[in-house]
C-alpha cells in the first residue's frame, strides 16, 4: 500500500532522520577517538520515533525526549553544534559541561530534561501536562521512554496518574526489544507494552516505530484527541536497537540475525524508497538532502570543537537561584510565561 | 597468589560465599549473561546457574523488597544496583522495610546491597554519585565503604555473612586500578575495624574509598617536608571505629577528615562532632575538612577535576595545620 506525503513534509521527515542517524555516527566517531567521554547512548534505527511524532508539535507542545531520540531536539530548535558542544562538556552546551550525552533540555525549546534514572521522566512530563490543563492552554506533551522503564513503579503510577487526570499528552514507548542486555521477554510476562498500560483507562495502540509514516499518522491522531481534552494516548512503537546499549557495549547477547533482519527495515532507506516510489521525491532531490546534511553535521563538529571548556570558577554558580545582582554566567534560558 | 583487581576480589569475595552457603544468592540488572554492567559478576551465571544468578527487571523497588521478603525467610540476597546512584529509587524499600524490621518486630534482613559508587570517570551527575550519608543517618543500616582489595574481598564476605542489611558501596574508580595479592587462607575482614593504611605522628587524615589513596599521595609529599602524616581508612561508616579515630587524633593532635561526597551533611561532620567531644584537649589546631563542595558531581573534565577532593588540597590542609 502506498502511502501519501506531501513533498515538504516527506523532505522534512527524511532531513531530520538522516541528520540524526549522521550526527550519531559523528559523535561515535568523536568517542572512538577519545573526545567524548563517558556514556553514548544512540537512536540507531530507531530515528522514525523521534522524527515522526515531534514533527507534529507546534512551538507551544513540549518534549520529554529519552536518550534515543536526538530528532526530537534537533526538530525542537536545539543546534547541532550546541549539541556536539554537549557530547564533549564544552561550555557551549545546555549544561555548559555539567552533564554529558543525551541529559540535556532545554526550557526555551520547550525540551525536558530526562534524568538517568528510567521513567522518572513520566510523572514529570505528567506535570508538564497538568500545566497546560492548568492554564487552559491547548498544547500537549510528547513523554518517550524505553520498555525496560515501563517496569518501573515510577511509570505504572505515572499511567494512572495521566488516565485520572485526563492529562494532554501522548506517551510513546520505543519498544526497541532490548533494555541493555535484558530481552523484552525477560522485562515482562505480556507480549506487548500496550497490554500492560491498556489496564489505566485510555487507548493504546501499536505502532511500526520503523515506518516513519506510521508513528507520525498515530501521533497526530493521539494529539488530536489530547488537545480535545480526551486524555493521554499510549504509543508502543515497535524497532530495534541496531547498536549496543551504549557507545562501549559490543552487544554480543543479540543474536546476529535479529541485526540482518532489522537492517532490512531500516527506516531510512525505506522511507527513501516510500518517497521515490511515489515519486514525491527525486533521486537528486534526496541526494541534496545527503550533501545538506552532511556539510551541516561536519560544520557542527567543527564549531563544537572550538568551543571552550568549562571555567572550573563556575563549579559553585547556579547550585540554587542566583540571588546576586550581577547575572550569573550560567543563567539558562527560562521558558515564557516563566 | 596471583594479585587480584578490587573488582576481581569482590567477585571472588562472593563467588567463595555463594560455594559455601546455598542461601547466598545475588539478583539485580544485566547480571546474567551479560555479565553486570561492569563484568563483576563475569562467569557467575555459568557457575552458579540462573537459580542463583538473577537477571531481573529494571524494577528497583520490586527487586530490593523482593529481597528483603527472602531474607526474611532465611535466605541471603545479594542485590547489585547497577550504579549506586538508582538506590534513590528503592528508598522506601530499604529505609523503611529493611532498616526498621528487626526494630520493629524481631525480623532480621541479613542481606548486602552492593553497587559501584563515586566520580572520577567522568560520570556525570547520575553515575559518579557517593550516596551514603541518608543511609548511615538511618538507624538499622550498616554501611561499608572499601578502600583496598584485600578490604574488598575481606569486607563483602563479612557482608554477606552479617544478619542485618549491609550496603556495600565499591568505589568504581578503583574496580580495575588497584591489585593485590589475598591471603591464602578464608578471610574475613570484620565490619567496624579501622586500618591504619600509613601510621605517622604529625597529622591525621581520616577518610575511606578512593580518598585513601588521595591521603596516601598526599603523606608522601608531605613527608618531604618533613610532616608524618597518619592515614585512617575507616572501611565501614557504621558501624564506625571511633577509638580508631579518636586514637589517631590523640597521636598527633591535628586531624583532617577527608570525602569525596560534599560538605554538608557529610561524613565528616560526624566524626568532627565525635572529636570535638571525646578528644578537645588533644586538639593542637582546629579540626580540617577537605570535601567536594556542595554542588552535584559535574561531567566536564575540567569541572569534575575541581569538584573531587586532590591530594593538593590535603597538602594545602596540612601546611595550615602544622603553621597554625
Ligand atoms: C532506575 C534505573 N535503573 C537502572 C538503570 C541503568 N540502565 C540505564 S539504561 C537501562 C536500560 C533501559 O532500557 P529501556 O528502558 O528499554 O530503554 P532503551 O535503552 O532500550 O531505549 C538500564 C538498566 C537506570 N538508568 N535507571
Amino acid at each position: 500500500m502506498m502511502q501519501t506525503v506531501s513533498g515538504e513534509l516527506g523532505s522534512r521527515l527524511l532531513y531530520y532522520m538522516k541528520f540524526m542517524r549522521e550526527l550519531e555516527h559523528r559523535i561515535e566517531k568523536l568517542y572512538r577517538q577519545g573526545k567524548i567521554v563517558g556514556g553514548v547512548f544512540f537512536g540507531r534505527g530507531q530515528e522514525a520515533i523521534s522524527a515522526g511524532s515531534a514533527i507534529l508539535t507546534e512551538p507551544g507542545d513540549v518534549v520529554c525526549p529519552s536518550h534515543r531520540d536526538l530528532a526530537a531536539f534537533l526538530i525542537r530548535g536545539m543546534e547541532p553544534w550546541v549539541i556536539v558542544a554537549h557530547y564533549l562538556g564544552r561550555r557551549d552546551g545546555p549544561t555548559r559541561g555539567r552533564d554529558g550525552n543525551t541529559h540535556m533540555g532545554s526550557l526555551k525549546h520547550h525540551i525536558i530534561s530526562y534524568i538517568s534514572s528510567m521513567a522518572a521522566i513520566v510523572p514529570v512530563a505528567n506535570g508538564v501536562a497538568f500545566s497546560f490543563q492548568y492554564r487552559k492552554q491547548s498544547n500537549v506533551v510528547l513523554c518517550y521512554f524505553g520498555d525496560g522503564a515501563t517496569s518501573r513503579g515510577e511509570w505504572h503510577e505515572a499511567m494512572n496518574f495521566g488516565a485520572v487526570f485526563k492529562l494532554p499528552i501522548v506517551y510513546i514507548c520505543n519498544n526497541n526489544q532490548y533494555a541493555y542486555s535484558t530481552p523484552v521477554s525477560r522485562q515482562m510476562a505480556v507480549a506487548h507494552i500496550t497490554d500492560r498500560a491498556s489496564g489505566y483507562g485510555f487507548p493504546c495502540h501499536r505502532v511500526d516505530g520503523n515506518d516513519v509514516l506510521a508513528v507520525h499518522e498515530a501521533t497526530k491522531e493521539a494529539m488530536a484527541r489530547a488537545r480535545r481534552g480526551e486524555g493521554p494516548t499510549l504509543l508502543e512503537c515497535e524497532t530495534f536497537r541496531m547498536s549496543g546499549h551504549s557507545a562501549h557495549d559490543g552487544a554480543e547477547y543479540v543474536p546476529k540475525e535479529l541485526f540482518e533482519q532489522w537492517a532490512r527495515k531500516c527506516p531510512i532507506a525505506r522511507f527513501e524508497k516510500v518517497l521515490l516510489e511515489a515519486s514525491v521525491l527525486s533521486r537528486a532531490e534526496i541526494e541534496q538532502i545527503d550533501q545538506r546534511v552532511e556539510a551541516e553535521v561536519e560544520e557542527a563538529v567543527r564549531r563544537a570543537e572550538l568551543s571552550p571548556y568549562p571555567d572550573p570558577a563556575e563549579l559553585l554558580l547556579n547550585v540554587f537561584a542566583d540571588t546576586s545582582e550581577k547575572q550569573s554566567p550560567i543563567a539558562l534560558p527560562k521558558a515564557e510565561g516563566n | 597468589m596471583p594479585e587480584l583487581t578490587y573488582l576481581e576480589a569482590i567477585r571472588e569475595g562472593i563467588w567463595e560465599e555463594m560455594e559455601r552457603d546455598d542461601r547466598v544468592f545475588m539478583l539485580g540488572e544485566d547480571i546474567g549473561a551479560y555479565g553486570g554492567a561492569f563484568k563483576l559478576s563475569a562467569g557467575m551465571l555459568e557457575h552458579f546457574g540462573p537459580r542463583r544468578i538473577v537477571d531481573t527487571p529494571l524494577a528497583e523497588n520490586a527487586f530490593l523488597g523482593a529481597a528483603i521478603g527472602a531474607a526474611m525467610m532465611g535466605l541471603r540476597p545479594i542485590v547489585e544496583l547497577q550504579f549506586a546512584d538508582f538506590i534513590t529509587t528503592a528508598y522506601d524499600q530499604i529505609v523503611n522495610y529493611a532498616a526498621k524490621a528487626r526494630y520493629r518486630w524481631g525480623a532480621g534482613i541479613p542481606m548486602v546491597i552492593r553497587g559501584p559508587a563515586g566520580g572520577g570517570v567522568h560520570g556525570g551527575p547520575f553515575h559518579s554519585n557517593n550516596p551514603e550519608m541518608p543511609f548511615v543517618h538511618t538507624p538499622g543500616l550498616k554501611v561499608v565503604v572499601p578502600a583496598s582489595a584485600c578490604d574488598a574481598k575481606g569486607l563483602i564476605k563479612a557482608a554477606i555473612r552479617d544478619p542485618d542489611p549491609v550496603l556495600f558501596f565499591e568505589h568504581k574508580l578503583l574496580y580495575r586500578r588497584i591489585k593485590e595479592e589475598m591471603p591464602r587462607e578464608d578471610f574475613v575482614v570484620p565490619l567496624g575495624k579501622a586500618r591504619i593504611a600509613r601510621a605517622g605522628k604529625d597529622v591525621s587524615v581520616i577518610t575511606y574509598g578512593a580518598m585513601v589513596f588521595v591521603a596516601l599521595e598526599a603523606a608522601e609529599a608531605l613527608a618531604r617536608e618533613g610532616l608524618d602524616v597518619e592515614v585512617i581508612d575507616l572501611r565501614c561508616l557504621v558501624p564506625l571505629d571511633e577509638a580508631a579515630v579518636l586514637g589517631s587524633v590523640r597521636k598527633t593532635n591535628r586531624v583532617i577528615l577527608l570525602h569525596e561526597d560534599t560538605r554538608s551533611g557529610g561524613f565528616a561532620g560526624e566524626l568532627a562532632a565525635r572529636i570535638a567531644q571525646h578528644a578537645f584537649a588533644y586538639l593542637e589546631a582546629p579540626v580540617m575538612r577537605v570535601t567536594a563542595p556542595d554542588c552535584p558531581v559535574p561531567f566536564s573534565a575540567p569541572l569534575e577535576e575541581a569538584f573531587l577532593p586532590q591530594a593538593k588540597d590535603v597538602i594545602e590542609a596540612a601546611r595550615q595545620l602544622k603553621a597554625y
